[in-house]
This record gives C-alpha cells, sequence and structure tokens, in this order.
C-alpha cells in the first residue's frame, strides 16, 4: 500500500493507506483525530472541513496522497498546549455558537479561514456567504455569525470594523 | 463566582470538549477487534425477493459473514415494536403489519434493508455489498396518501385492506354539523403539510459488543432516549433481559425527534456482536440517513372553519390524511391523532370542534416525530386557516385573531378536543411580537423594498403548543404502550459536590449546563462542582429521555422533587449535629441554619456526616444522601407566541429571502435565558427551511427524489436573518418549576408565518393559498401566470 507522510497539528506522521483512502479517513481512522467529522457523502456539510498548508479544505474531498507532504491542521490542533483555546473557538463558546457540536469542528475551520482571508474586514454578509459550504441544524447560525464577527479583531488584532459591529 | 442559578445565562460547560475537538460521537467509538456493518439496501420501492445470492459477497477479502432477513428470522428475533395503538372510529386497533428487522419476502421501500455484510473494514463490508446479486420481482408502489386510499391502490401489506393504518376522529362531530348549518359563513381551504427529512448533522450510528465471558452486550448508539431503546430492543427484538444489556447514548449530534425511535442497525449490530463474537460497528452514509432516518410530517387536509358575520368562529371541521410509511415507527401513530388533532383548538375558542385522520401506508421511509411532531401541523393549518379567512372576509388578520383568543382570564381553559390549557396570555405575546416587530410602520418597508424591486410581505401566526409529555395514565388511556415520567437521581457526595443522574437526554440542549444551574440555585452548590450524569442505562436509573420539549418541565422537576428530599433529610441530619428541632431548621443557599440563630452547617458538613455517620441519628435515618425521585406530569404544558415574519421576494426570479423575523414566546420558567434563545432561533430556521425549501419528494412509484444534500435543500447561513427572540411569561401551573419547554416552540410557530408573509408579498397577484414549501419555481409561476389585481396600492 502506498505510503502518505505529512505533518498533522505539527506532529510529523508516515501512514500506509489505500489508494482510495480520503484524508478525513486518514485523520479519523489512522490517526485516532476524531474531532473531524463526516456528516455527508456529498461534500455540503463541512463537518470534515480541516486546514491543509493554511487553508480550509474539505477532508472528504481529498485523498490521504494528495496530502503527502502537506501540513494540516485540525480541531484538536487548535488550542495552545496549555489549553487555552483559540479566539475563534473562544467565540464560539462566548456567543452559543453550538448545540450538539457536531459541525463545530469543521464550522470553527471554515471560520478562521474566513477571517484570515480578510484582514480588512468582514461583513455579516460575508460572513454568511461565506459559510455557504458549512451545514448547521441546531443553531439556526445566528450565533455562528455572531462568533465569527467578534473573533475578527481578536484574531487580527483591531477594533471591530464598524461594518461588523 | 457569578451568579449562576436560574435565570443567569451561563456558558455552557459542555462546549470545552467539542470545541477542541474531543466529544465522544458513537462514530468516535472504536472497540478492540472491531468489525463493520454495511447494510444493503433496497433500491425498489416495493418489490417481491425472489432471492439473495450472497456466494461472491461472502468469500470477497476480509467478509465474515453475511445474513439476510431468513437468518434473523430463524434466529427467533422479533420484529421492531410500535410503542402507541390508536383505536379506529369503530373502536376496533389500527393496522399494526410486521416490521422485520431485515425485510423477509419483500420490500416495502427504497432504503428498506436487505442484507447486512459485515468485514474486517468498512470498506471491504461496503465493497462486499456490491457483490450480492438480489432476484427483485417489482410490484406496482405507491407514495402519496391520497394514491394510498384510491380504490385501486396496490397494498403495501397484504392484510391491510385500502393501507389503511386507522381511521380515528376526535370532537364532537353533532355539536359540529349544526354550527356550519347556522353559520353566516363557511371558509375552506385545502392544504400540504410537506413531508421532512429530519437530517441531525451527525448521521446514526451503532456499535455492538458482547462480552465473551458474561455473554452482555453493549450497544453504543445515537439515541435521545437509551433506556427506552434497551427495553424495546430486549423485550422485543433480541429477547435479552435488562440485566444482560446496556445502551449507551453518548455525546450525539442532534436529534429532532429522529433519534428517539428503535431502529434496525441497532438490533443488527447487536445481534451480530453476538454471533461473531467481536464488536460491530454501523454508521449511516447520509445517503442511508435519507432513506432510513424516520421521516416527517406528510399531511393532505381540508379545513373548514364557520364564521359569523363578525368573524368569530363558531365550528372547526378538520379531515387529515397522513402517511405513516410503509411501517409503523415507533411512536408513528400518535403524532396525527393526540400531538395533532387535540391541537386544532390553537389560542382561539372556537366551541366546536371536530377532527377525523386517516393514516395509511405508502411504500415511503416511516413516517414519525420531527420537531414539533403534530403540532407544526396543526399549527400551520390554523394559522394558514385564520389568514385565508381574514383574506376572504376583508377583517383584519390581527384584529381577526385578537376577536377569537381564549381571553387570559379564562384559565384553566378546557378545549373541545380533550386539552385543557393551564395558563397562558395570547394578548401579551401578541403585543410584545407587534411592537418589536414594528409591524405598525410595515406599509413604509413595502414601499422601499418595491423601490429596489422586490415584493415584501409580513406574516403573523398566534400559535400554542403541547409539550413535556404527558401523565401516564393519560398517555396510556389513549393507547401509549410506556409510561411518560422522568427520573432523577441527586447524588450528593461525601465533600458537597454533586452527581445528577437524569433519564433526560441531551443532544445538543445543553442539559449538563442548565440542569447544573437548576442544582446549583436549589442546593447552592456552585455548578463547577455539579456534574450531570445522563445516556447510559449502566448508570442512570429508568427515565424516558429527551423529546416533545419535556427535558425541563418533566426532567427538571424530577430533579426539584429529588432535591426536595435531600433537603428534608439533610434538616433531620442539621438538627441532630446542632441540637436543634427539625422544625426550627431552614435551608438557604447551600447552608441549613438554626431559624432565629447564627449556628448553621454548609451542606458539605452534612454530606460528610451523612457518609460518615459517627455524629449520626443513625436509628431514624440511613446513612448517605443519594435521593432518587420519579416525576409523573399532572397535565401538558403549554407554551405558546406570536411570530411575525416579513420575506422579500425578488420579482423577476421568485425567490423569498427571510429577512426579518420576530419570536416573542411564552415558555413559562426559564434556566439559562442564552440557551433558549439559540433553541428558539434554530428551531425557527427548521421552520423557515420547511417553509421556503425543505420537501422529501417520491416519484408516484416511491422512488426518493431527494436523496442527498444535491437535492434536498437545507437552510443555510445565508438563507435566514438574524432572529429576533423575545418573550412574556406566564408561569407552567402545574410543575414546580413553573417551565413549559422551549425546543419546539420555533418549528411550530415559524412556518405558518413565513407563508402568510409569502401570500401578502404576492397580495397583488390574488394569492389565497400558496403549498409549502415556496420555491422559486412556485412563485415564479404565480408571478408569471396571474393576474396583478389593480396596481399595488
Amino acid at each position: 500500500m502506498p505510503q502518505v507522510t505529512l505533518t498533522v497539528n505539527g506532529k510529523s506522521h508516515s501512514v500506509e493507506v489505500e489508494g482510495r483512502t480520503l484524508l478525513v479517513e486518514l485523520l479519523r481512522e489512522k490517526l485516532a483525530l476524531t474531532g473531524t467529522h463526516v456528516g455527508c457523502d456529498t461534500s455540503q456539510c463541512g463537518a470534515c472541513v480541516v486546514h491543509v498548508d493554511g487553508r480550509s479544505i474539505k477532508s472528504c474531498t481529498m485523498l490521504a496522497m494528495q496530502a503527502n507532504g502537506a501540513a494540516v491542521t485540525t480541531i484538536e490542533g487548535l488550542a495552545q498546549a496549555d489549553g487555552t483555546l483559540h479566539p475563534m473557538q473562544e467565540m464560539f463558546r462566548e456567543h452559543h455558537a453550538l448545540q450538539c457540536g457536531f459541525c463545530t469542528p469543521g464550522m470553527v475551520m471554515s471560520a478562521i479561514d474566513l477571517v484570515n482571508m480578510h484582514p480588512d474586514g468582514l461583513t455579516e454578509h460575508e460572513i454568511r456567504e461565506g459559510l455557504e459550504g458549512n451545514l448547521c441544524r441546531c443553531t439556526g447560525y445566528h450565533n455562528i455569525v455572531k462568533a465569527i464577527a467578534a473573533a475578527w479583531p481578536l484574531m487580527h488584532n483591531k477594533q471591530a470594523p464598524a461594518a461588523a459591529a | 463566582m457569578g451568579f449562576e442559578g436560574i435565570g443567569a445565562s451561563v456558558r455552557r460547560k459542555e462546549d470545552g470538549r467539542f470545541l477542541a475537538g474531543r466529544g465522544n460521537y458513537v462514530d468516535d467509538i472504536n472497540r478492540p477487534g472491531q468489525l463493520y456493518a454495511f447494510i444493503r439496501r433496497s433500491d425498489r420501492p416495493h418489490a417481491r425477493i425472489g432471492g439473495i445470492d450472497t456466494g461472491r459477497a461472502a468469500s470477497a477479502p476480509g467478509v465474515v459473514a453475511v445474513f439476510t432477513g431468513r437468518d434473523i428470522e430463524a434466529d427467533g428475533l422479533g420484529g421492531l415494536p410500535c410503542g402507541w395503538q390508536i383505536h379506529n372510529k369503530d373502536g376496533s386497533p389500527m393496522a399494526e403489519p410486521p416490521h422485520p428487522v431485515i425485510a423477509v419476502g419483500k420490500v416495502r421501500h427504497v432504503g428498506d434493508p436487505v442484507a447486512v455484510v459485515i468485514a474486517e473494514t468498512r470498506q471491504q463490508a461496503k465493497d462486499a455489498a456490491e457483490l450480492l446479486v438480489i432476484d427483485y420481482q417489482d410490484l406496482p408502489g405507491i407514495a402519496s396518501v391520497r394514491d394510498a386510499v384510491s380504490p385501486a391502490a396496490a397494498r403495501v401489506h397484504d392484510d391491510v385492506v385500502g393501507n389503511v393504518c386507522y381511521d380515528w376522529h376526535i370532537g364532537d362531530k353533532a355539536a359540529v354539523d349544526a354550527a356550519f348549518e347556522r353559520a353566516a359563513r363557511v371558509v375552506r381551504l385545502d392544504l400540504t403539510n410537506n413531508r421532512l427529512i429530519p437530517n441531525a448533522m451527525e448521521p446514526r450510528s451503532a456499535v455492538g459488543e458482547c462480552d465473551p465471558s458474561s455473554g452482555d452486550y453493549t450497544l453504543w448508539t445515537t439515541s435521545q432516549n437509551p433506556h427506552v431503546i434497551r427495553l424495546l430492543m430486549g423485550a422485543f427484538v433480541l429477547h435479552v433481559p435488562e440485566s444482560k444489556l446496556r445502551v449507551v447514548a453518548p455525546d450525539v449530534g442532534g436529534g429532532f425527534g429522529s433519534k428517539i425511535y428503535h431502529y434496525a442497525e441497532e438490533a443488527i449490530v447487536t445481534w451480530a456482536a453476538g454471533k461473531l463474537k467481536r464488536p460491530v460497528k454501523w454508521t449511516a452514509e447520509r445517503f442511508e440517513s435519507f432513506m432510513s432516518d424516520a421521516h416527517g410530517r406528510d399531511h393532505e387536509s381540508v379545513a373548514e372553519m364557520a364564521i359569523t358575520e363578525q368573524g368569530t368562529f363558531l365550528a372547526l371541521r378538520v379531515s387529515t390524511l397522513c402517511n405513516m410509511g410503509a411501517y409503523l415507527s415507533t411512536f408513528a401513530p400518535c403524532v396525527p391523532t393526540y400531538l395533532y388533532a387535540t391541537l386544532l383548538a390553537g389560542v382561539y375558542k372556537t366551541p366546536a370542534i371536530y377532527a377525523e385522520v386517516k393514516a395509511v401506508f405508502t411504500n415511503t421511509v416511516p413516517v414519525d416525530a420531527y420537531r414539533g411532531a403534530g403540532r407544526p401541523e396543526a399549527t400551520y393549518l390554523l394559522e394558514r386557516l385564520v389568514d385565508v379567512i381574514a383574506y376572504d372576509t376583508g377583517i383584519d388578520k390581527v384584529e381577526l385573531r385578537r376577536r377569537n383568543f381564549i381571553p387570559s382570564d379564562a384559565f384553566p381553559y378546557q378545549t373541545p378536543v380533550a386539552l385543557q390549557y393551564d395558563s397562558g396570555d395570547y394578548e401579551a405575546t401578541l403585543r410584545t411580537a407587534l411592537q418589536a416587530a414594528d409591524w405598525d410602520s410595515f406599509e413604509e418597508r413595502r414601499r422601499e423594498a418595491a423601490s429596489r424591486g422586490k415584493l415584501r410581505g409580513i406574516g403573523i401566526s398566534t400559535y400554542l403548543e403541547a409539550c413535556g409529555i404527558a401523565p401516564s395514565k393519560v398517555v396510556g388511556s389513549l393507547g401509549a404502550r410506556a409510561g411518560l415520567y422522568e427520573v432523577a437521581s441527586i447524588r450528593v457526595h461525601p465533600t458537597g459536590s454533586v452527581s445528577v443522574l437524569t433519564g433526560a437526554h441531551s443532544h445538543g440542549q445543553g442539559h449538563e449546563t442548565t440542569f447544573a444551574q437548576l442544582v446549583s440555585e436549589q442546593l447552592g452548590v456552585p455548578i463547577s462542582q455539579v456534574e450531570v450524569v445522563h445516556g447510559d442505562t449502566a448508570k442512570i436509573p429508568f427515565g424516558m429521555g429527551t423529546y416533545g420539549s419535556r427535558s425541563l418541565p418533566v426532567g427538571g422537576s424530577a430533579m426539584v422533587k429529588a432535591m426536595d428530599k435531600i433537603i428534608a433529610k439533610g434538616k433531620k441530619i442539621a438538627a441532630h449535629l446542632m441540637e436543634a428541632a427539625v422544625e426550627d431548621i431552614e435551608f438557604k443557599e447551600g447552608k441549613f441554619t438554626v431559624t432565629g440563630t447564627d449556628k448553621s452547617k454548609a451542606l458539605a458538613e452534612i454530606s460528610l456526616a451523612a457518609y460518615v455517620p459517627h455524629n449520626y441519628p443513625i436509628e431514624e435515618l440511613e446513612p448517605g444522601l443519594d435521593e432518587t425521585a420519579f416525576y409523573d406530569p399532572k397535565n401538558f404544558t403549554f407554551p405558546g407566541g406570536c411570530h411575525i415574519c416579513e420575506v422579500e421576494i425578488e420579482a423577476d426570479a421568485g425567490m423569498a429571502r427571510v429577512v426579518r423575523f420576530t419570536a416573542v414566546d411564552d415558555i413559562g420558567r426559564v434556566i439559562n435565558p442564552m440557551i433558549v434563545e439559540g433553541q428558539v432561533q434554530g428551531g425557527v430556521c427548521q421552520g423557515v427551511g420547511q417553509a421556503l425549501m425543505e420537501h422529501a419528494v417520491y416519484d408516484a412509484q416511491g422512488q426518493l427524489l431527494t436523496g442527498s444534500y444535491m437535492d434536498y435543500t437545507m437552510p443555510r447561513a445565508e438563507d435566514v436573518p438574524d432572529i429576533k427572540v423575545g418573550s412574556e411569561t406566564t408561569l407552567c401551573t402545574h410543575n414546580p418549576l413553573g417551565s413549559k419547554g422551549c425546543g419546539e416552540v420555533g418549528a411550530i410557530g415559524s412556518p405558518p408565518a413565513v407563508m402568510n408573509a409569502v401570500v401578502d408579498a404576492l397580495k397583488q397577484y390574488n394569492v389565497r393559498h400558496l403549498d409549502m414549501p415556496a420555491t422559486p419555481e412556485k412563485i415564479w409561476t404565480i408571478m408569471r401566470d396571474g393576474q396583478p389585481a389593480m396596481a399595488a396600492e
């Protein structure tokens, strides 16, 4: 079986996979990183979003072998070693942006990329549009949008722009 | 510590693990030596199984076993049981055809399990399932309720005549007929309540294990009620006593009703684990969720209201055809009867009501309770009908509602359809909602939208629902085969920390926080020292689980009862320790005090004395501070309120978008307002989904056309606006908390508010009614074909 070598949450791994093994299967089944979830089979729900080389991708839509040599970050890799949460995780908690928690890892990973990609500000409309690839059945999105708006200034070390306030 | 008792928006205790990716969902559980099951499902709506050739599959790489319905039958397993029996108008029991775990002889819906392949890996099981050769002889299928009752219809079950499961009614037919005779006017509306697929984000999953030394089984499953699953699966399917079967529902990723029921896969993995002496895991792929999770709604109704010239409601007559699907799911029969027709009074003092409900079998996935269960169907029917009465008579829609409200001084109020409402103030929720939604200035917004090329409309619904199901004796007399109390154990440990063992189950509701707040309020213990234990039959007493917004009104009431016992016992211990009379001990904020003195003992001192009973009234009292209480509700609770929605329709494309939504609900006492707002917002979003997007579509023969997220539209972040949530509170009068429940109000109140707004937006086209979902295609067709009534005023 082919071998994939990749870095996940800062740790290097070499794993045997089948050619058809998906990145999400490698993460969940080979590396026991079960924080990344599978919610559908058509790349619609976004529960499996992780970062590959800094950008959010749906890990159900990428073959494990395509991640050879890549640096992957999953939900488990966001908090600091002492347990301090990433500002996005903290704002999700503060704004009650999760209920059952199943879509949450993918939501958080998508949201971080969305904020990173908008250094000059992020409107509510842009947030809602930016979440197009993530389904949540519990929250009605209301509080997720609020949490992301609140994380923006924390992540960019700025005051919230008027549009996002 | 800040205030963290009743009324505080405490941040959730469970969030830490979910946000760190350390939740423990069923598919995250892997047992040593675990095998994987893949279920080959019927792709035919209705067919005879001529034979199944398992040879190639059985010899495929990694395959350990292939089982069909015959193997299940040969082992003497029972079918999946139904937990509610309805009786027909003539008193005879409903038709209750067998529901085999795996199909035997015939498949009856797309998704019906035909065989299970068990292999070393998930992929091997899936690959081998492709190699099964199934000889199907297709039979004519039926999907719609109207087709099911047509004289020419094929039978879903050979011995169910006319495909009728039951033909039931409620109310005083003679009184209703008489009122229709003398009415100034009768307004009729035919309407559909669209079939939905619940779509909790976590697909169902089950892991079965059998301890080789003891023969004891454990099932980890995505369930809202592990004890109910243990009872149903153990007693009716596997014939295993409770003592040999443990059912665990760990973190569960949303339920909305769909994870109440006992499903075939739970029995399959548990049974197979025993047979193969290795753990067996099954996890649904999403396409399986679409064709095997119980669906919701699917009604066709005719509603008629007899009214006076002034629009006073005299009598309501309703006739409903509802879809049970191919088999009876666990609680399916009660949904369109006791959770639907009994709600048809709504918030109105309609003096006479008669409803008949015919439930039919079709070649579709079983239909059961989905968020709101029966109550959204009743509310949609009533609130659309009221708007149509306003349309037909020209009476203002708010004024019409006000004229017919049950007044706030009329409680307790006995409806003509069995329920007795304990409390409510519909005028108050209406007034607050109208104000919060800027109702009076709407026409300005309509004009402004028109200047942008958009048709803007406003809609209202004033609704009521019944929660906290319910007195066991009452539901038993109505056909429930279960009790519907709840249980709680409050265990105060030696050093004063507390464990709460509850039969309620959290799958997103935040019980670990809310229940800790309740305990903190009553016992004066910080929530950090309160642990909430749920979801494991090996740990918790026999409780009924979470559905019907019952966790707080029923489960919380059991906790209050158990804590009362703790306090009563604590007082006796405190009286002994402080050498006072029990009557002189009061308990407040975690301390037992001798009235009128500064002598007091903290709860932790009392609990230590209880577990280290050196100085203790041992002759009169048992050691320990651990109490259990079962709470059986005296009545349903009746949350209600007013939802107001504004939509805008793209004039050239027909796309309707909700642009404002205001929900003012009366849910009684609130423990955590932040969590309640989240429940309402989420419920409203599902209601918007039902109104504008979601629809489980079958072709005439029963082929499921919406079998993935590519075909079944789910609301996304862009599809909903900020949802304004408000409240007006009257307390429930018959439970110790005064709480009514909040889990379903959003999904119940919102669909008619959205549809009333859509119809209002289209008023220049003289639209009287439009069935859900109001898709762009339907709206565009109206705009294309409709004659604009004189230029919009």
